[in-house]
């Protein structure tokens, strides 16, 4: 996902450097290259001075702000009754009054995009827990179906106090392509606050709030008012359920013998990791910056997030495993791995149809923009990855002489997904079915190679989300094809617009080494970062309160000590009355 | 003949098993799962709000059909796997086997166990 989808634009190039010609306009974008984009050649044609309206420059009123805004009144003019007093009779209409009524809805069709398909992201959290449920034992169902149920509201409460602050506090200031404005209206340029290394001036001397290398943003604490606007509630949105997704998964990796209360802080905690390495690749920091910091092609490109959702998660989930250790009987006494099959495997298929179903809301949201048609591509490529993924896993299966277990053939699908988000915008539909097939032969050896590594995962998820989510990562640097994502992240390279006409995001195979070299920096840092921060926070949170269960409770399952309620009661509980003379009672 | 039922924790079925295919004494096991009552022991479950004392607690009863001579050293086998010293660790009831008719072919008794 990045809200920097800039195809739309090549058609408007000129126009934009007419906006940059006016000078001080936009000094953000002025400042996130390093020449000056402002021609002189367009300002001596211009006779006129156009202005575009506020709500595509956002250049806000010092003496009466339009935003944060609060009722989308400050983007575009609602129609019927129309929010100008000018009335709705056609004939009495001058052509600016239409175009501030066709504003209006082409940024609500984006609103209701991202906000609709931000639904879709939320049902995938009860995709992951039938997955996970179903892959556990029956004796831990309520436990592990509890910790998918509150990694929800504990993750959103951690985002709102203080990850979007830090993930997208100063997203405004990120390099984006000239003459780029925001698809989910003016507002969102209150998200101007942050904190990195290189603070930039204008011409004046005075700080901008850029900074050369981004790393955290500090606006948006609680979204307080400062940020109360319509656009920053459905970024803040759209973000929060993503990083559910990353939150819910490590759950699946440590369940059977996760203590619930380090779960729970766990959960308040998670925001933390994902928001600083989120700001980094989509908030406009470093990672991001790398194209025109150090002409790495188009730095840090992920559209929907194979890195910073799911390596981020996967990577998460592997320290976690190490750190809780494997459960008890899962590895005999000469250290082979023992099977510890789950008990219910038709939730695990259902669960993974509801996570397909909700990737169609996840990667095609990730444009922030219904009016960016690339979308039906998106939407193509995530579909023949999920395909191929599953059936990549059924030949890995059969090479392997195995039989074709449905849960590895879910397995399989969701390694397709998770490998397409990153470059489901970038490729061709023969280069997503071949992502996703890769994707699907790799996570059966995965699973097999980290099983027999010592760690023990009960569901997958370091190979699903964190191997390959790092192969969706790179995978962009390889086959993006070039079509899309012109100006990304605010790179322009002339030689790139003198042999293809636009520089898109390309992979190597189509003459962009550099985007690859910029992918594995990104993998590097989501593994370095995310694997450190992981290993220490749950090294310390054992401290704080136990990580790991009693061998007790493991044996006889979690679901009564840890969380009170067993998960198939069946006929023993309806018992009435019970034993009067056992342990006492209240 | 002899009939060995014993009521084990679910997780120790597969230790059992193992132990006693280990020393060769596994002629054929047959397992269920069930709730027993043991006194004293009891689980305190809540659900919404309201607590409830559980005391038809999970097991697992294994039983085997076995020669008289060899009944002492399963039990032995069993309880040495088995034992953990908490009260609900379990019992062994032992009792005799008229006859015994394999399926498939027809023996009886001794024949049937071979």
């Amino acid at each position: 996902m990045t809200v920097r989808s800039k195809s739309r634009w090549m058609g408007l190039a000129a126009g934009a450097a007419l906006v940059l010609g006016l000078g001080g306009v936009l000094p953000r974008a002025a400042l996130a290259q390093d020449a000056a984009p402002a021609a002189p050649e367009p300002a001596a044609a211009a006779p006129a001075a156009p202005q575009l309206p506020a709500y595509f420059s956002s250049t806000n009123d010092p003496a009466k702000p339009s935003w944060p805004d609060p009722t989308g009144g400050a983007s575009g003019i609602w129609a019927t009754p129309a929010g100008d007093g000018k009335g709705d009779v056609p004939d009495q209409l001058k052509p600016t009054d239409l175009y501030d009524r066709i504003a209006h809805n082409l940024i609500s069709i984006n609103f209701v995009w991202a906000l609709v398909t931000g639904f879709l992201v939320m049902f995938m959290q009860a995709g992951f827990m039938l997955v996970e449920t179903g892959l556990c034992r029956a004796k831990n169902a309520s436990h592990t179906s509890a910790m998918n149920f509150m990694i929800y509201p504990l993750g959103c409460l951690g985002f709102w106090i203080y990850g979007f602050a830090i993930g997208w506090g100063n997203w405004w200031n990120g390099p984006v392509p000239p003459g780029w404005y925001a698809s989910l209206g003016p507002g969102l340029a209150v998200l101007n606050h942050g904190w990195g290394l290189g603070a930039a001036s204008d011409a004046a001397g005075t700080l901008t709030g850029a900074f050369k290398y981004g790393i955290i943003g500090l606006k948006g604490f609680f979204l307080n008012p400062s940020v109360g606007d319509v656009g920053v509630m459905t970024i803040f949105f759209f973000m929060m359920v993503f990083m559910d997704t990353t939150a819910t998964i490590p759950t699946g990796a440590m369940a059977e013998r996760w203590a619930w209360r380090n779960f729970v802080i766990y959960g308040l905690w998670i925001a933390l990791p994902y928001c600083i390495y989120a700001n980094w690749v989509w908030g406009g920091g470093w990672l991001a910056q790398a194209g025109v910091n150090w002409g790495l092609g188009h730095g840090a490109v992920d559209f929907a997030g194979s890195g910073v959702v799911h390596s981020m998660g996967g990577i998460i989930a592997l320290a976690g495993a190490i750190v809780v250790g494997p459960r008890i009987g899962k590895y005999d006494k000469q250290g082979k791995p023992q099977p510890i099959p789950g008990h219910n495997i038709p939730i695990v298929v259902l669960g993974t149809f509801i996570l397909a179903f909700g990737w169609f809301g996840f990667n095609p949201g990730s444009t922030l923009a219904g009016t960016d048609l690339r979308i039906s591509f998106v939407v193509v490529n995530t579909l023949l990855a999920s395909i191929t993924g599953a059936l990549g896993a059924m030949v890995a299966l059969e090479i392997k002489g195995l039989k074709h277990d449905p849960s590895m053939l879910c397995n399989g699908m969701l390694a397709g997904l998770v490998a397409i988000t990153a470059p489901c915008a970038f490729v061709s539909p023969w280069a997503g079915a071949a992502i996703g097939a890769i994707a699907g032969v790799v996570v059966v050896y995965s699973v097999l190679f980290f099983e027999k590594a010592g760690v023990d995962d009960c569901v997958g998820a370091i190979s699903v989300h964190g191997v390959c989510g790092l192969w969706g990562v790179l995978s962009v640097g390889i086959f993006a094809n070039g079509d899309y994502g012109a100006g990304w992240n605010g790179v322009v390279r002339d030689e790139m617009v003198k042999l293809y006409g636009s520089d898109g995001v390309r992979g190597l195979l189509y003459g962009d080494f550099s985007q690859f070299l910029a992918q594995s920096l990104d993998c590097v840092v989501v593994a370095v970062f995310g694997f450190a921060m992981a290993y220490v926070w749950f090294k310390v949170s054992d401290l704080i309160t136990p990580i790991r269960v009693a061998p007790e409770v493991e044996l006889e399952g979690l679901d009564i000590p840890e969380v009170g309620a067993p998960g198939y009661p069946d006929f023993a509980i309806r018992t009435v009355g019970g034993a009067h003379h056992v342990m006492s009672q209240e | 003949m002899k009939k060995i039922e014993a009521l084990l924790k679910p997780y120790q079925l597969d230790p059992v098993k193992a132990a006693l295919y280990d020393v060769g004494l596994l002629p054929g096991v047959t397992s269920t799962e069930l709730r027993g009552y043991v006194s004293g022991v009891a689980e305190r479950a809540e659900y919404r709000g309201v607590v409830q004392i559980v005391d038809l607690l999970p097991r697992i009863k294994i039983e085997i059909i076995a020669h008289d001579d060899l009944v002492d050293r399963i039990v032995e086998t069993i309880q040495k796997v088995a034992r953990s010293g908490r009260p609900d660790d379990g019992e062994i009831w032992i009792g005799p086997v008229a006859e015994v008719v394999r399926i498939r072919t027809g023996e009886i008794d001794e024949a049937a166990l071979a």
